[in-house]
């Protein structure tokens, strides 16, 4: 089933006393979520991505604007009918079911037509519970659980009804690091099994780009771009985005574009095709430099740590507005870490010049 | 730590003096008493040890009627007041605009003196010569025949002593469990709501489960309070509760020792006793079921 | 699913939830006025003047001629003055004592170390299971023996120590960081200095609390104050309004007992509405009243 958002905006009213205007979470959100697919919503905390995960819900109803499922307008329509399945940061189990009971009490609330025998609802529990496999847990309490078992049942929970919609809010942040790639990969295969189409809230944006085959990055209510992870990575619309996305994050210098090049500082680093003479933001990704004796852009070096696959050179730049240069490159470049200066060529595809006042990306061909 | 140790009882002291001389001691000098027969205050002196004083109070038609009366009170008063405040505070946890306010009136008769506002709900209740009170001013309205609440038939009695009773211990189970209830983590209702759970089921599968160790808490603090019912009887009936009828096991104790001629702090001890047995009694039932029904 | 079966589930959602919040509110508020009207009641009673009380066989709900001469009669008639210096005073003194020795007893036991000093704070709980009733007997015997019947010191002692209280603060003192305790020892400070200049600002939030909640109780306590005072110039407010219920301004001159009533009731409720917060998180931390 796709998703489609329509203009929509929910504020709130302002906290601080005294301050009239209202807090705008979500700003005009217009877009569709393709069906089958799994869609990260993506954005610094407070970004309004877990509202717009609870207008998609219902547990929230929207100030302006319309949601709709498939074709059906469900923007009034209470939390309780819209069939879709949450699975909460938290997990939100029932401490006081067991698994099983936790994973029948969605099938529990079914009525009319859609009623199941207790039988049904066991089978369909077990069934569910293998797809996720946690079948061998169903009689413990939560409180038995490690947190990564618990996620699996709130998980299973969501499924087990068979929503139209799966909805996860930041489900992988209270799990740590080992658990939180083994969930990821996991949660990969069973939105695959399924087809379900899932939308995934994520302060994380390696998480994001991992699992997704869409994102779609907020910044204050606002959607900055949406795409392929790739592509949104390869051609970001703005600053925020470019800065956003990738680790180390991208390297930001203030530079000059004058007739037809672009100017770091002194250095001349590369030229440009269609871009006006103005000072300019300049980002360069980590992976975008090459080391060159005679190299563009010179940086005074301040170090090298070796990771292994590559080595990351760390160096200062007055004109860099993002601290500490990281230059990733192949570990089988040698640097001689005892040389004052460090000289770099850059990849024309991992240069992007942006606005100085708004921030946009400047659209124009680096050579 | 030689040093510290005399130090440290000497910050003690105060307490365990106190305690010991008006806790530990009585303790066990109330059982002493109350096997003391014939015990006279004037003299200090008592004609043997036995059992005569329990068997005199539980054949005491006060006694009985104190115990009588103390079990209608409790069995009433104690699931009114609980179910009353659920239902109150489950109402008002459901609302924002107001919220405060009624918090703070609820919590209202929680500071007032029993005896005194004991007294407005007499006149209230009371029929006179000059006037039949309000509350059957309103019988009244509705058809029905004035009863004179305070002087009256038993049952009217009781039921202005549970309706005081209860209006008294209300603001404290409303406000125990409003905080229970708030501490429920929200994302239980959110979570049951997404899966197209009704508000009966809600309240009944998740509220009720996730607050029934306050409610059991509250249920057996409210046996334990209710059973040691005394001022809100003298504030309606007046001191003289045996003549009224409406005497309870504590006002029997405490008439015990008031009585003429110093009292017979023996009856009044035995009496005591028997009450700490109920209550002991009871609370063990009570935390017996909760083992079965308390869901942590 | 159709939009038409939407629309009408939209529909029935919103009505149902007009209809329960009229519910919730009514139902509030008639319990709201239930609380409230004995308040609005005395009041009203106590501006009444004595003849239009009396002659009224059907109850005003409002009157047009208020008048102060109940509170002047309640004054003079009855001892009322004395009776509210004699709860002051004894609500003042107790809480004072009561705070010296559980803060003192709640600093053993949280920071001192010394021999069976777990033994001694198990015996301390145990005691909070005795109801007062089992010890009130002995403690009416005693203090009639000791001759201290009608005076401010039979009333006070047995109320001074609270092991309930001890617990609450010894539970706050613990939660102070040991580092501070050992700082201040390098310092040279003394256990006591450093109870009185750490400890007990830290624990302001708390030892307020129960000295509110103690208030409260010494304000309404009934019980014992009968028992050891039958002497009128030792009663305290509860025992006097008992006292005037039963024979003080000739039974039936209600508009005057309800002034007395309003005056008893007034300064707890001004101390409410002050510390309001305060008094229901203490309250909600353990206080059963009584």
């Amino acid at each position: 089933m796709k998703v489609v958002l329509q203009n929509l905006t929910k504020k709130f009213p302002n906290r601080n006393k005294g301050v009239r205007s209202d807090v705008i979470a979500v700003n005009n959100f217009d877009m569709e979520i393709p069906d089958g697919k799994l869609v990260s919503l993506l954005g610094p905390s407070g970004c309004g991505k877990s509202t717009a995960l609870n207008l998609l819900s219902g547990l929230l109803k929207p100030s302006s604007g319309k949601i709709f499922f498939g074709e059906d307008d469900v923007t009034d329509l209470p939390a309780e009918n819209r069939g879709v399945g949450l699975v909460f940061q938290n997990y939100a189990l029932y401490p006081h079911l067991t698994v099983r009971q936790n994973i029948m009490f969605p099938l529990e609330n079914l009525k009319g037509a859609a009623k199941l025998t207790k039988a049904q609802m066991q089978e369909k529990a077990l069934e569910a519970a293998k797809l996720v496999q946690i079948h061998e847990l169903m009689d413990r309490k939560p409180n038995e659980l490690s947190g990564g078992q618990q996620q699996r049942v709130a998980i299973t929970r969501a499924l087990v009804k068979m929503p139209r919609l799966l909805l996860l809010d930041e489900p992988l942040s209270n799990l740590d690091a080992r658990l939180r790639l083994q969930t990821r990969e996991e949660l990969r295969r069973i939105q695959n099994e399924t087809g379900i189409t899932t939308i995934f809230v994520t302060h994380d944006q390696e998480e994001a780009m991992s699992i997704s085959d869409m994102i779609i990055v907020m910044k204050e209510g606002v959607i900055q771009q949406t795409g392929r992870p790739q592509d949104v990575y390869d051609s970001p619309v703005n600053l925020f985005v470019a800065k956003f996305l990738g680790t180390p994050p991208i390297n930001v210098f203030a530079g000059e574009v004058k007739d037809g090049s672009l100017y770091i500082g002194q250095d001349k680093v590369c030229t440009v095709k269609g871009a006006a003479n103005k000072p300019v933001w300049v980002g360069i990704r980590p992976e975008g430099f090459e080391l060159d004796e005679n190299g563009t852009l010179s940086c005074s070096l301040v170090g090298v740590e070796v990771m292994g696959r590559d080595i990351t050179v760390i160096s200062n730049n007055a004109a860099s507005e993002s601290g500490a240069i990281r230059a990733i490159i192949s570990a089988e470049n040698r640097v001689d870490t005892s040389a004052p200066v460090v000289r770099f060529n850059v990849k024309s595809n991992k240069i992007f010049l942006f606005d100085k006042e708004t921030e946009a990306r400047l659209d124009c061909e680096i050579g | 730590m030689d040093k510290n140790n005399w130090k440290a009882w000497l910050y003690l002291l105060p307490a365990v003096l106190f305690l010991g001389v008006f806790m530990v001691y009585p303790l066990v000098d109330v059982f002493v008493y109350s096997f003391e027969e014939g015990y006279n205050s004037a003299s200090q002196t008592f004609f043997g040890v036995g059992g005569y004083n329990y068997s005199y109070i539980l054949h005491d038609p006060y006694f009985l009627q104190a115990v009588k009366n103390t079990f209608i009170l409790v069995i009433i008063t104690v699931p009114v007041s609980t179910g009353l405040a659920l239902l109150i505070s489950v109402a008002l946890n459901s609302i924002k605009p107001l919220r405060n306010l009624y918090q703070t009136v609820y919590f209202l008769p929680y500071v007032t003196n029993t005896l005194a506002v004991g007294l407005v709900f007499m006149i209230l209740f009371k029929k006179t010569a000059y006037s039949d009170g309000l509350i059957n001013l309103l019988i009244n309205w509705f058809g029905g025949e004035s009863v004179d609440f305070i002087d009256g038939p038993y049952w009217a009695k009781m039921f202005v002593l549970c309706f005081y009773t209860v209006w008294v211990v209300m603001p404290f189970k409303i406000l125990i469990l409003t905080g229970a209830l708030a501490s429920v983590n929200q994302d239980y209702y959110n979570a049951a709501k997404v899966d197209g759970t009704s508000r009966g089921r809600i309240f009944t599968r998740i509220t009720l489960p996730m607050i029934s160790p306050t409610i059991f808490y509250l249920v057996i603090t409210g046996f334990i309070g209710a059973f040691k019912a005394y001022s809100d009887a003298v504030a309606l009936f007046g001191t003289d509760l045996n003549a009224a009828g409406m005497n309870t096991i504590v006002g029997y104790v405490y008439d015990m020792l008031y009585g003429n001629s110093d009292g017979y702090p023996s009856y009044a001890s035995a009496a005591a006793i028997v009450l700490f047995a109920i209550v002991l009694t009871i609370t063990c039932i009570n935390l017996l079921i909760s083992k079965k029904h308390v869901h942590y | 699913m159709h939009q038409t079966e939407f629309e009408r589930i939209e529909r029935s959602a919103r009505i149902r939830k007009r209809v329960l919040r009229v519910v919730i509110y009514t139902l509030l508020t008639i319990w709201g006025l239930i609380v409230l009207f004995p308040f609005y009641w005395m009041i009203l009673t106590s501006v009444k003047s004595y003849g239009s009380y009396n002659s009224e066989y059907i109850p005003a709900f409002i009157t047009l001629s208020p008048t102060l001469e109940n509170y002047a009669h309640a004054f003079t008639a009855v001892p009322l003055a004395r009776y509210f210096t004699n709860t002051l005073i004894f609500t003042v003194v107790t809480t004072a004592i009561m705070l010296v020795v559980t803060v003192l007893a709640a600093f053993a036991f949280a920071r001192l170390n010394f021999k069976g000093k777990n033994l001694v704070f198990t015996l301390f709980l145990a005691l909070m299971m005795i109801p007062n009733e089992l010890v009130v007997i002995t403690n009416y015997v005693t203090i009639t023996d000791l001759d201290l019947r009608n005076t401010f010191a039979g009333l006070i002692l047995p109320s001074v120590t609270s092991v309930f209280y001890i617990y609450l603060l010894k539970e706050n003192f613990s939660q102070i960081p040991d580092n501070l305790y050992y700082a201040a020892k390098v310092d040279g400070t003394s256990d006591f200095k450093y109870l009185m200049k750490v400890m007990v600002p830290i624990c302001k939030p708390t030892i307020i609390t129960v000295a509110i909640l103690k208030i409260i109780e010494c304000w309404n306590s009934y019980v014992w104050p009968r028992l050891v005072t039958d002497d009128e110039l030792y009663f305290l407010v509860s025992n006097g309004i008992q006292s005037i219920r039963e024979n003080g301004f000739g039974r039936e001159n209600i508009p005057a007992m309800m002034a007395a009533v309003v005056v008893i009731s007034v300064p707890l409720i001004i101390l409410f509405l002050i510390f309001r917060k305060k008094i229901m998180a203490g309250v909600a931390r353990g206080g059963m009243k009584g």
